[in-house]
């Protein structure tokens, strides 16, 4: 057993960083998997061929293939062509384009639980195509599959990490470059013990959430 | 793109590798996800909380740090000092085997319990009856979410080249070191994974209907060829929860 509490107190302001931005890269990836997500789920309800069986393709193809994968190719292989993007702003990317097909799936199951009724109701009231997605299906939809969403911002905070493969300092990130910089270890403990400590609660509520939203 | 020698010191097996992790951790993975799941549904209350702990620990972590803490913390805290593809087998094997007994949890809970009444009417054994009754008629529930989660363990073998494993996308890696040229190689490896996820999936297709014939079900539908990738399951393999879909 080789464990130095010292190791621990120097790590702590690097540490803070590293959930600075573990957190940034988990809120702006939210952001664009919950709002992405949608776009998906609602072109795929299109009724033109044209437009749903590239979504269909392309989500399937981003969700079957590995994220570390995608973000090597997002970090090295975009900016041969595209703008260069800093290590944080690929991860978020990244994550965000990763989840959205996700979540494209929740969505859709949750659009396919508004019962029929409710859009024949649309049609009958002469509603907009714009109105009944928006006054109509979407708030019934998504209400119910929130618990569902969470539980992928959860998982997209366990992939998160992997963002440090292409260099931002997140979490594992700092412990990383602590861990080579000082010849310990003890910083990657601390770094795994973060996650339990954050992903844990965050499931307990998620549950909590689950029993009231969803009957 | 690469060079014959690249392409058969490093990048063929790279492949292998890449098989090779995915076989060994799903084959742990199995294993903790019926030792977890079963346990998880014992009488005894500290068997219950024993691997609930295990189950909420494995299921909080990231596969990723893990494979960190087992490839370089764990040699130095307990003095055990695995080869790299070991400890990312372990890392791999015990966080999907958390997420694979909430699977068995689940759908040994889905046996109706008359089939359980049964068995203790004929005066069975509790091991008898799990694994002569409970199991068999639990298992065809069990793997369209295997299948998923599957899938999603062949995705985490890619994070087994951070630790120095040179599986597939370790051989990538290399070559963008060495010819600066990213584009085609990163290509191929997203559709050699995609190529894989295909074939693991119609492979569980099979074994499904196979489950299910000996269960005497008609099998489930047929699905279009790029539906057809995912199961669709009341257990979500990525979050590992009974999904509230």
């Amino acid at each position: 057993m080789n464990w130095d509490w010292q190791v621990v107190d120097d790590f702590m302001p690097k540490f803070w960083d590293g959930v600075l931005v573990t957190l940034q890269a988990l809120g702006w990836g939210t952001l664009i998997a919950f709002s992405l997500g949608l776009v998906w789920a609602i072109a795929l309800r299109s009724d033109q061929k044209w437009i749903t069986w590239p979504v269909a393709a392309v989500t399937e193809f981003i969700r079957n293939t590995p994220l570390l994968v995608q973000l090597f190719f997002l970090f090295y292989v975009v900016p041969e062509w595209g703008p260069t993007m800093s290590p944080l702003t690929t991860g978020i990317i990244g994550l965000g384009l990763h989840y959205s097909t996700y979540t494209a799936e929740v969505y859709r199951a949750g659009i396919e639980g508004v019962p029929v009724g409710q859009w024949e109701a649309a049609t009958a009231l002469s509603l907009s195509k714009r109105r009944t997605w928006t006054a109509v299906i979407l708030p019934q939809a998504i209400r119910r599959v929130i618990p569902a969403l969470g539980n992928y911002v959860v998982a997209m905070l366990k992939d998160s990490p992997m963002i440090s493969a292409i260099g931002a300092l997140d979490m594992l990130g700092e412990g990383r470059a602590f861990s080579d910089t000082t010849f310990t270890t003890e910083a990657l403990t601390v770094v795994g013990v973060a996650f339990i400590v954050i992903a844990y609660p965050a499931s307990l509520l998620l549950r909590a959430l689950e029993r009231r939203l969803v009957r | 793109m690469m060079s014959e020698k690249f392409f058969t010191e490093w990048f063929l097996p790279g492949i292998w590798i890449t098989v090779q992790v995915t076989v060994y951790s799903a084959a742990l993975a199995l294993a903790v996800s019926f030792l977890i799941g079963t346990l998880r549904t014992s009488p005894l209350w500290i068997v219950r909380f024993a691997s609930g702990t295990y189950f909420e620990i494995f299921r909080g972590t990231s596969a990723l740090v893990m494979m960190f803490w087992m490839a370089y913390a764990v040699p130095s805290l307990l003095g055990i000092q695995f080869v790299p593809m070991a400890a990312g087998v372990l890392a791999l094997g015990l966080t999907y085997g958390a997420y694979g007994s909430e699977i068995v949890r689940g759908a040994l809970a889905a046996v109706a319990p008359a089939q359980r009444e049964a068995g203790i009417a004929l005066n069975f054994t509790k091991a008898q009856r799990l694994r002569k009754i409970e199991l068999p008629q639990a298992w065809p529930e069990m793997i369209p979410p295997f299948n998923n989660l599957l899938i999603e363990l062949l995705k985490g073998t890619a994070l087994v080249s951070t630790i120095a494993v040179a599986d597939m996308t370790f051989a990538g890696n290399l070559l963008r070191l060495a010819k600066g040229d990213s584009a085609p190689i990163y290509t191929l490896l997203l559709v050699i994974y995609f190529v894989f996820a295909f074939l693991l999936t119609r492979g569980m297709r099979l074994l499904e209907r196979q489950a299910n014939r000996r269960m005497g079900k008609t099998p489930p539908e047929k699905t279009g060829f790029l539906s057809g990738l995912r199961s669709k399951s009341a257990t979500d393999a990525v979050t590992g929860t009974g999904g509230a879909k």
